[in-house]
């Protein structure tokens, strides 16, 4: 796709017949728009999901200026519809560059519940020192925290909590408290976000980390950490997004932000909890090439310059990874989609020699370097070439490889073939008919009869997958517990209540939401016999639950399902 | 030559301890870097060899008892350690000299070597089981019948619990008691008389963790290079076809079958297992049993893989390599054989690939 505009107003394409996205009256357009680390994309959907416009920009230095950018071109191929957009859904990058360059974020106070367990570890001590430095305005760990089976580890030390906030001598921005097995037992978190309003007042942000994440404290207390740094970063992405969309006059539209479970979450939900929007991006592409190819559990291929990135989507969703991830070099434990990504992308090198693949690439250099353009380096595009597997203007191109190099090219080919053959073998958990949904610039090297691979579909606008992704997203809650094997069905009942709670108060319609997935674990060597059970539900935009960005009120927000 | 741990081979030990953990013993991250920092405050820990032990030296068995989920929330209090060595020297009246990890595979292989540094004691180079173990009886003090009546606990919250029982039997019974009233979670230790050490412990474990985890973190074939370090056989490189977990009572048991490649596409292989790889059977065989050692490694990295990351597809290789003769003894195998894991089959020595390889990779230097 040209990489300026592709206005599509009149191409009705195909989209998923069945309706997974927004639903419910005065829905007409959705608006998603996907920042990834090389270009912002964003689509307008109809209300059956069929795509009204797309572009592909490239990101800008502060992400903000090529969102609005994308937003206006999207607006401007629409024209007079633009006052049918109702939804504005936002995958970005802010967070993750805010961390990984160490910069805007807000200065936070740790509190963690729990002493005198975990004084082995203290808070923050596996952080880069310059992270840590930029961040924290002080640390305790103090008395609090429950064990297991909910028996108090040691009471709750409200003077401790004053003290330490009180004594604090560095400028504060915003406050994390972790406390030992909050994810089943936050009503401590609850109470010390209390103690800190009636010292710092009631306007200072505060990140629990029973919100957060799962078991596993120094994980959880490190992305509530990062969660508090980010309040900043947030606002300003919050209040310049409603400036754009307010700019573009669609003022009355409801604004959402893209999750990294491939959900969303409405635009007060995303000040609370930015660090949630870090791994969006790949959770949109898996998610929006699948609704796309209209299948719901599917084999997703993204097919770049320098890598494949491989996602499956399970029942509509993507599945997670269970690694713990790193985030500018700290460890988090929250939810992300699982990607393999492997060395196979249209500018990866081919040794003319042994034909031997990578792991370096030509990156973006495709069209001065390779051989298909005049250049002296062998690429698998060249190869993908010379062996006629390339359409259109690409495929046309006319390169002369010596005997010996064609012989390299075509097994560089082969091992590219083998590779993502045992890539997606490895994701597809067995199932051998899992349908392969290709996207991405050099979807051409993934061949058409992979073995042990379903129907390899190659959905048109594949390319803006992501912000399909976005802009069709259901809005996402989830939960923890722990209890005994006995009273696991009452656990289970709780923790289904409180994901469907969560998913309602991030904008989902509280009477179409559903839970969707449960996952019991025992824990063992444990002499209770005990389980570990997460909930996750969804449900489709609420009309109601989210604010306008203007104060007057539209018909279209105020109309009841 | 005396030997020292220093911080910057804690990694190499979490490595090592993982392959020795057989698929279990508990995710090595959080002890790791407890460790890390423990060895950064304190400084590096000296290693003492069983034979360097004396009748003036007293040995302290440590490790952490409960459930891996509950280890990776409620950490350990930075006092437990010194409560449980003060406690020990109070009732036994004799004085501690040096700190022994009951279980070299998993976490419980890598929190102790901090824990000798922040008590300033040094480390036995050993340790009860030369691998993992689910179960307090599991140890080769008592294979070896070296009197453990005194066992001291401690929990997070500062409870101390001194335990007399009359045999391993009760003891296991007295600590799960423990473990679940402290939140499924605590230390425990025991002593271990200096002249009661040898022949009653797993010599060489902790060093030979730190070199394999060298081995393995330098190789540049990580799955020949750490076979060959272990004296192991790759008993197959191929991938798993299928993961079988089922929950007996809240319990997990379960197996994987591993597929050849290439020209050993028609080979299945099949581990069992329960906390760790217990069995491993082909053609309706059985090659290698527990108490021989059984790990699952990434084909790639040669990283052991626990029981519970274990995934369809995945490209791994089975290591096999023999366990301490001291398990192969009919007491050994009363304690720790297939029967007593409940499989109804004959244990068969398993023969390895002979000898470990004696390079040493680069570890830290004597003093």
């Amino acid at each position: 796709m040209n990489n300026k505009t592709a206005g599509l107003a009149a191409a009705r394409s195909r989209g998923p017949s069945k309706r997974t996205g927004p639903s419910g009256p005065g829905i007409a357009l959705s608006l998603g728009v996907d920042v990834g680390g090389t270009n912002t994309d964003a689509v307008v959907l109809d209300a059956d999901n069929a795509i009204v416009a797309a572009t592909k920009q490239p990101t800008s230095e502060d992400v903000t200026s090529g969102i609005r950018s994308a937003v206006r071109t999207v607006l401007g191929a629409i024209g007079e519809r633009r006052s049918d957009v109702s939804h504005v859904m936002l995958g970005t990058t802010h967070a993750t560059n805010a961390i990984v360059r160490r910069r805007d974020l807000g200065r936070v106070a740790v509190i963690r519940l729990g002493a005198p367990a975990s004084t082995g570890y203290p808070p923050l001590t596996s952080w880069p020192a310059d992270l840590r430095e930029t961040v924290v305005a002080g640390s305790a760990l103090l008395p609090g925290g429950r064990m297991v089976d909910g028996t108090p580890i040691s009471p709750l030390d409200h003077n401790g909590v004053l003290r330490f906030l009180k004594g604090l001598d560095r400028e504060v921005d915003a406050v994390a408290v972790c406390g030992i097995f909050s994810p089943s037992f936050p009503d401590q978190e609850n109470e010390v976000e209390g103690l800190v309003r009636s010292v710092l007042g009631d306007s200072i942000p505060v990140s629990l980390s029973h919100d957060i994440g799962a078991v596993g404290l120094l994980e959880r207390e490190n992305a509530t950490v990062l969660n508090a740094a980010l309040y900043g970063v947030a606002r300003e992405v919050t209040s310049s997004l409603l400036d754009v969309v307010a700019e573009e006059g669609l003022g009355a539209a409801s604004v959402y932000f893209a999750q990294n479970d491939g959900t969303l979450m409405a635009i007060e939900f995303a000040e609370r909890y930015p660090v949630l929007t870090i791994g969006s991006g790949p959770a949109n592409s898996i998610r929006g090439a699948a609704l796309l190819s209209d299948v719901e559990n599917a084999i997703v291929i993204d097919v770049g310059g320098t890598t494949s990135d491989l996602g499956v989507v399970s029942k509509g969703f993507p599945r997670e990874s269970s690694m713990p991830r790193e985030i500018g070099g700290v460890r988090t434990n929250f939810r992300m989609p699982d990607v393999l990504s492997i060395g196979v992308g249209g500018g990866t090198r081919i040794d003319p020699v042994s034909g031997s693949l990578g792991p370096a690439s030509v990156g973006h250099r495709l069209t001065s370097d390779a051989l298909a353009f005049g250049g002296q380096v062998a690429t698998l595009t060249d190869a993908a070439i010379v062996a006629g597997q390339v359409d259109g203007e690409l495929g046309q191109r006319r390169l002369s490889a010596e005997p010996r190099v064609a012989d390299a090219l075509r097994f560089g080919l082969d091992r590219a073939h083998q590779w993502v053959a045992e890539s997606v073998e490895r994701l597809s958990n067995g199932k051998l008919d899992t349908p392969i949904v290709v996207v991405g610039g050099g979807a051409f090297l993934v061949p058409d009869d992979l073995p042990g691979a379903g129907a390899v579909l190659r959905p048109e606008h594949g390319d803006v997958a992501n912000a399909v992704g976005a802009a069709m997203s259901l809005v996402g809650g989830r939960s923890q517990e722990i209890s005994t094997y006995d009273d696991r069905e009452e656990a289970v009942a709780r923790a289904s209540r409180a994901a469907i709670d969560r998913a309602i108060e991030a904008g989902a319609d509280p009477l179409q939401v559903e839970v969707y997935d449960i996952l019991e674990t025992p824990v063992s060597y444990s002499a209770q016999q005990t389980v570990r059970i997460s909930a996750k539900a969804a449900g489709p935009l609420s009309t109601l639950a989210t604010r306008p960005c203007h104060k007057s009120l539209d018909q279209s927000t105020l109309s009841i399902p | 030559m005396t030997r020292m741990i220093t911080q910057s081979d804690v990694a190499a030990l979490a490595a090592g301890a993982a392959v020795f953990g057989t698929g279990g013993g508990g995710a090595v991250s959080t002890a790791q870097m407890g460790t890390e920092t423990a060895l950064l405050e304190h400084g590096p820990v000296r290693l003492r060899t069983v034979d360097e032990l004396g009748p003036e030296d007293t040995v302290i068995a440590m490790s952490g008892v409960g459930a891996p989920t509950v280890g990776i929330e409620m950490l350990t209090s930075a006092e437990q350690p010194r409560t449980l060595l003060e406690e020990a020297q109070r009732v036994s009246r004799r004085m501690i000299t040096a700190v022994m990890p009951t279980e070299i595979g998993g976490s419980n292989g890598v929190g102790p070597i901090g824990w000798a540094a922040q008590l300033g004691l040094d480390v036995v180079d050993a340790d009860g089981m030369g691998r993992a173990f689910p179960e307090a009886t599991m140890v080769a003090m008592n294979v070896a019948g070296v009197p453990r009546n005194l066992t001291v606990l401690s929990d997070v919250v500062g409870n101390v619990t001194v335990m007399r029982t009359i045999d391993a039997t009760w003891l296991e019974r007295h600590v799960r008691a423990f473990s679940v009233a402290s939140g499924s979670l605590c230390l425990g230790a025991s002593l271990i008389h200096g002249n009661d050490v040898a022949g009653a412990v797993i010599g060489g474990s902790v060093s030979r963790a730190v070199d394999v985890g060298h081995v393995l973190l330098g190789a540049t074939h990580p799955v020949e290079e750490l076979s060959a370090a272990l004296g192991a056989s790759v008993l197959i490189s191929g991938k798993i076809v299928d993961v079988s977990r089922r929950t007996v009572d809240g319990f997990v048991r379960g197996s994987v079958t591993v597929a050849g490649v290439g020209l050993e596409r028609d080979r299945l292989v099949r581990v069992e297992l329960q906390n760790e790889n217990l069995i491993v059977l082909e053609d309706g065989k059985v090659r290698v049993s527990v108490p021989d050692l059984i790990t699952l490694v990434d084909s790639e990295t040669g990283h052991a893989i626990s029981t519970e990351l274990l995934r369809f597809g995945m490209r791994v290789s089975i290591i096999a390599w023999p366990c301490d003769p001291l398990w192969r003894t009919s007491r050994g195998l009363e304690i720790a054989g297939p029967h007593a894991f409940g499989y109804d089959i004959p244990y068969r020595p398993y023969a390895g690939s002979g000898c470990p390889t004696k390079k040493r990779a680069a570890v830290s230097g004597g003093v």
